[in-house]
């Protein structure tokens, strides 16, 4: 045969089929190259945040005579924020394993189950900005509340894009099913989601947690 | 109903702004009618506006910024007349609040929209074709990258004609650029632009990581990669790690000027020093970005014409990823003067020192690389050994200003302005012409002319030193930069004579033009039947030029460094036996449609147009929607097209 | 050949324990002698040239020559130093640019003849179409920039703590304080201890230590006396510090250094240095003629407006700098701070 074992044992010189992931074998398959170019996608995302914690870090003693986080942060109120958006990715994580073991209506459920979650959480999240606005500690009170509701309120922007885009793949897996092109779309789907709870998990540290002291 | 927008953002009064505003507008409806009486819009929707060929894209990407350095210059050579008349009690031809939009423009444009669009373009086109393969990994996303930077390109144009631009200098440092001290569009103008294309050239850069590290030609190894591939990947991976820092920083500006926030302000508790810190943490890396791709480009280039391998490639691949990594840590150097302490100060000057370590390696691999070669002199050489004389002069007066108290007196002179010039005309301007001369054969099929090839090189070259060496020397005699006029009439002497330079330098434009219209003109003769006009070394020489929509029939199998020049030593290249039916990308208008309303939405956030900034954020999302709703399905190109092509290209010679 | 140079070179870098710095300084500024120490700078009364060391110098002797060419024509700015930290800075320039250039040149040089060498035209030159890699080149080519950089590195470190701008000049002369503020578009420089001020003008003595304390009421701004050294950001809300000594009478320019505006090509000053003896005399005539910086006379000085005459305030309220940094400081409401109106460039007229 035309392969030279030693350098390339998956792939002869004629093979150059995309279903190869080996990275001396030619192109990867399509799903690896979705799959990781959404990953460095996340990555860029999560610098863009790191860029809004490090100001915050800067800025959170900057009252300007107003209110300071352990004036304003309720514990429990985060507490209850923190499950709904832990759980709804686990529930997306179940819906995305029973897609792929073609388990539609477990698919179906898992992921408005998520929808509900997500929904709890950016509603529990606005009702927290609209109180703190209503007492008259808004984002342009001082630089601190600045700080807290751009990085905060991104990342409920970011639920927000999520829950649309929840929406859009149910609707896609419901009208075209669980093609390829479908199922790439949500493992991003899935990616981004888990990601964001990888930020609210630090927000919550760094923000809530050490703020309310 | 129209935000802030009226009659009176329309400069009627003002004679200069207005002639501009009406040469800019002819230009674009001149340019829209000429293609419109000619019937060139199918021609044109077809095969550029919709295509999401890498190479189309690329090429694309290069006109946008041959056009902005056009009107980029037109900005120098206004500053450097006004600097060149404004002595001792006179005034100049430019006003302050008009002279301040100029070299704003001047560096925003020649930054974000020449030097950013030409090495992405670079990129674009070369890496796939270096990498064996036949597109980048979303060549959907590709279309969507340039036609948002091309709509920044854009909204900063019409800022000439509607409104004003910043008077803040090119980064838009606050308090100066918070509401309070610039209350008119000029700043908005500025940064709504650059976050619009801002997300384009992050779009590319996940777009070019992906493809590098995810889809090569079988058997292409990391350490078989072309060194323009490596300089590719870390300027991309730059990108992806830097730009969303710029756009997180540009939008809390953004929401100070638009809510009321508090992140640079004076009052409530807001820091500008923050702001310094986080753009210098994107504007670092962004050097790198751009000098990086012309880097691999000098290494092809010095390569291929020396008829040698590159000397040291292991060196210059760890050389690469060693400024890749330094680039990160020496963002306060652009600031020692903020009264840090010594410590901070020294520590970040003896960082910025240690990234002249892998530059100095690679100024002399490139010499080792010439050494014992036989050096053709084609225009892409003449760059080449231009950039080396110039660039490691910029290197010295770099390092200079990486001494703390060197920089206490040299920061913010024209001695800086003349540093970064040296090295972003004598290493970016001059590698992205090196690169363009020697790929041009490849992308159109036919070789620029060499005469005016050289007429520009020598003029960009004696015009750079002409411009920017006298600026040393004011920088020393302590001529601070952004100056719209000066009481030392002993000073004027040497701004003419840099007036002098732009103007020569001016004349390396017009010959670059020229030399594109004559080369088209004259294209029969210059016909590259071979694909390999130069004697090439890696992969992009081994198909035909222009390359087709596939690139490769069957893609090649890498077996060592200097893939093709190997091929060539095995023998004549034969055509397979087998073709398999290939897919590649269909058209997508996704990317146009997006620009357009990025542009419309832009335009309505600039002026607070509320109700259309409303509608243009639903189309976006629409179009998001839509386009992310349609099934994408491919075009196939047969094995027995892709045989009959091959058979024709691989004819065993004097088989015709 | 480049040892010897790196030698030379290094011999001009050490921080001062042999005398080859003073006699490089001396060379070169035709001043006083300036020592860095590891203390401070020192400023010392001028010495004989007894402690020329010639053949030790000779490349400083080279810088000097450079540098006295550069200056010829005009002599001025940051090449024209007339006080010891604007002397060692560009002692700093000097010294740096040489060691740089020990391996610029050659590079250079070598560029251009094996590119003139090696051009295919050429039938005697060799051609090694396979030669790629060579151990011992890969090792020179790495360690000549590491050797460069380590040497630039100790200049650095050294260097950035000697002429640290907060840190302090120690003289015979008592030190005089200043507060400098940023305005649009002018600079208001209030003498604490002496309960004066002054616009757009600087009045010392010649070889009094200054130490300025620096801060804005607007934009960023920087201040920058090129003969006198170091400049330094003048940041709202914030104090940035810094210490000069202007040497021999004489007016020095200055000016704003980073870009705030309109007006900011005229916001420029002169530091007029007087003897220390006729100092006093000025210090009369102010307090004397001078007007009353009140909050009133402040705030319509704080207005918007370039190219503002020089001014003279005979009384100034000893708090007014500290209220400056306060309103501006982080903490301070938005309500306290006066709007401030920059629109159109065009200066504000005087009501």
């Amino acid at each position: 045969m035309n392969a030279s074992p030693a350098t390339a044992p998956l792939a002869g010189p004629q093979s150059h089929s995309a279903s190869l992931s080996y990275s001396g074998g030619g192109p990867a398959s399509r799903r690896i190259v979705v799959g990781y170019g959404f990953w460095i996608f996340l990555l860029s995302d999560i610098i863009m945040f790191s860029a809004l914690f490090a100001t915050y870090a800067v800025l959170s003693g900057q009252t300007a005579g107003g209110p300071a986080g352990h004036d304003l942060f309720e514990l429990r109120h985060v507490g209850a924020e923190t499950l709904c958006l832990l759980f709804s990715s686990y529930s997306c994580g179940l819906g995305a394993l029973a897609l792929e073991r073609r388990r539609m209506s477990a698919f179906y459920i898992n992921f408005a189950l998520t929808f509900v979650l997500g929904a709890a959480f950016l509603g529990l999240e606005l009702g927290e900005f609209a109180g703190l606005t209503a007492r008259g500690a808004g984002p342009s009170r001082s630089a601190f509340l600045s700080a807290f509701f751009s990085l905060v309120g991104l990342h409920g922007a970011h639920v927000t894009a999520g829950l649309l885009w929840l929406c859009f793949m149910v609707a896609q897996v419901a009208a075209r099913g669980p093609r390829d092109f479908v199922r790439r779309r949500l493992l991003c789907f899935s990616l981004f989601w888990h990601a964001l709870d990888i930020i609210w998990v630090a927000l919550l540290t760094l923000v809530y947690l050490m703020g309310a002291r | 109903m129209m935000g802030k927008l009226n009659w009176d953002a329309i400069p009627f009064a003002q004679p200069i702004p207005m002639a501009a505003s009406l040469i800019v507008t002819l230009f674009v409806f001149g340019v829209l009618g000429l293609a419109t009486w000619k019937g060139w819009w199918p021609y044109l929707w077809r095969e550029w506006l919709t295509s999401v060929d890498h190479k189309r894209i690329g090429v694309m990407y290069i006109l946008l910024g041959l056009l902005m350095l056009l009107r980029g210059f037109i900005d120098a050579i206004m500053m450097r007349t006004q600097q060149a008349v404004a002595a001792g009690g006179a005034q100049g031809y430019l006003p302050p609040e008009h002279y301040d939009q100029i070299f704003s423009a001047h560096g925003t444009i020649m930054i974000f929209f020449v030097a950013m669009p030409f090495v992405v373009g670079l990129m674009n086109f070369v890496v796939p074709l270096q990498l064996g393969v036949r597109d980048v990994a979303f060549p959907v996303l590709n279309a969507i990258s340039l036609w948002l930077t091309a709509s920044g390109a854009l909204l900063i144009n019409m800022s000439l004609v509607i409104g004003n631009f910043a008077r803040t200098g090119w980064l838009g440092f606050p308090p100066l650029s918070e509401l309070q001290f610039s209350p008119d569009v000029g700043v908005d103008y500025y940064l709504w632009s650059l976050q619009i294309s801002g997300i384009g050239t992050l779009l590319a850069g996940i777009n070019m990581v992906t493809t590098i590290l995810k889809l090569r030609a079988p058997g292409m190894e990391y350490m078989r990669m072309p060194v323009f591939c490596w300089t590719a990947l870390c300027s991309n991976m730059l990108i992806v790690a830097a730009f969303p820092v710029l756009t997180a920083t540009f939008g809390m500006l953004l929401l100070d000027r638009y809510a009321g926030m508090h992140f640079f302000t004076n009052d409530g508790g807001g820091n500008a020093m923050l702001y310094f810190n986080l753009i210098w943490v994107w504007g670092h890396p962004e050097v790198y970005i751009l000098i990086l791709p012309a880097f691999g480009v000098f290494s092809e280039v010095i390569a291929t014409f020396s008829g040698k391998p590159l000397f040291g490639y292991r060196s210059m691949v760890l050389a690469t990823l060693a400024i890749c990594v330094l680039s990160f840590t020496v963002w306060l150097h652009h600031f020692f003067t903020m009264g840090a302490g010594a410590d901070v100060n020294a520590v970040f000057g003896i960082l910025s020192m240690i990234i002249a370590v892998p530059t100095g390696v690679k100024v002399f691999n490139w010499l080792f690389t010439l050494y014992r070669g036989r050096v053709r002199y084609e225009v892409p050489v003449l760059w080449a050994i231009g950039f080396m004389v110039t660039f490691v002069i910029g290197g010295l007066t770099g390092v200079l200003l990486a001494v703390p108290p060197a920089d206490f007196v040299l920061h913010n002179s024209v001695f800086l302005v003349a540093h970064f010039h040296n090295v972003i005309i004598g290493g970016v301007i001059f590698g992205a012409f090196a690169g363009y001369n020697y790929w041009f054969p490849k992308a159109f099929g036919f070789a620029l002319d060499r005469r005016l090839g050289a007429v520009s090189f020598w003029c960009w070259l004696i015009g750079f030193y002409l411009a920017f060496m006298p600026l040393y020397y004011l920088g020393l005699l302590g001529m601070t930069r952004r100056i719209q006029h000066y009481s030392e009439l002993s000073w004027q002497p040497y701004l003419i004579v840099a007036e002098a330079g732009a103007l020569i330098i001016l004349c390396g434009i017009a010959a670059t033009i020229a030399q594109l219209v004559v080369s088209i003109r004259t294209r029969e003769r210059r016909r590259d039947v071979s694909g390999d006009p130069w004697d090439g070394r890696t992969l992009e020489w081994s198909t035909t030029s222009p390359p087709p929509a596939y690139n490769y029939a069957v893609l090649p199998q890498v077996e060592s460094l200097d893939a093709f020049w190997a091929m060539k030593q095995r023998g004549p290249r034969l055509p397979a036996e087998h073709y398999e039916t290939i897919e590649v990308p269909r058209n997508s208008a996704n990317g146009f449609v997006t620009a357009l309303i990025a542009v419309i939405t832009g335009f309505a956030l600039i002026w607070r147009i509320e109700w259309l900034a409303i509608i243009g954020l639903v189309c976006a999302a629409l179009t998001l929607i839509t386009f992310g709703w349609i099934e994408r399905h491919e075009d196939h190109v047969s094995g027995e097209q892709l045989a009959s092509a091959e058979r024709a290209r691989l004819r065993p010679p004097g088989s015709a | 050949m480049r040892t010897w140079a790196k030698n030379r070179v290094g011999k001009l870098l050490r921080p001062d324990r042999s005398r080859s710095d003073s006699v490089a300084l001396h060379q070169y500024c035709k001043l006083g002698v300036f020592r860095l120490e590891n203390n401070g700078v020192h400023c010392l009364p001028p010495q004989g040239t007894e402690d020329h060391h010639r053949g030790r110098a000779r490349c400083a002797s080279l810088c000097a020559a450079a540098c006295l060419l550069l200056s010829a024509c005009h002599r001025a700015g940051v090449i024209d130093p007339q006080g010891p930290v604007a002397s060692a800075e560009r002692l700093i320039l000097l010294n740096a640019t040489a060691i740089m250039l020990v391996v610029v040149i050659p590079v250079i040089a070598l560029t251009l003849i094996f590119a003139w060498w090696y051009r295919a035209s050429n039938p005697r030159a060799t051609y090694s179409p396979g030669w790629e890699y060579s151990g011992h080149i890969e090792l020179v080519v790495w360690s000549i920039p590491a050797m460069v950089v380590i040497l630039l590195a100790g200049v650095s470190w050294t260097s950035a703590h000697l002429l640290d701008p907060a840190r302090e000049i120690k003289a015979t002369i008592k030190t005089i304080h200043i507060e400098a503020v940023a305005l649009d578009w002018k600079w208001l420089f209030i003498y604490p201890d002496l309960e004066v001020a002054t616009v757009n003008e600087l009045v010392v003595p010649a070889g009094a230590p200054l130490k300025f304390m620096l801060t804005s009421a607007t934009v960023m701004n920087a201040f920058f006396v090129p003969q006198l050294g170091s400049q330094i950001y003048a940041m709202p809300g914030m104090t940035t510090h810094l210490n000069l000594l202007a040497q021999h009478p004489g007016d020095y320019p200055g000016f704003a250094s980073h870009f705030s505006g309109d007006g900011f090509s005229d916001m420029r000053f002169i530091v007029h240095t007087v003897t220390a003896a006729e100092f006093p005399a000025w210090l009369g005539r102010a307090r004397g003629e001078g007007r009353v910086l009140d909050a009133a006379a402040y705030s319509k000085l704080a207005r918007p407006s370039s190219n503002t005459p020089p001014e003279t305030y005979g009384s100034v309220d000893p708090n007014l700098f500290e209220h400056i940094v306060q309103t501006a400081a982080p903490g301070a409401r938005a309500a306290d701070r006066p709007a401030a109106t920059r629109s159109g460039g065009a200066p504000d007229v005087e009501d």
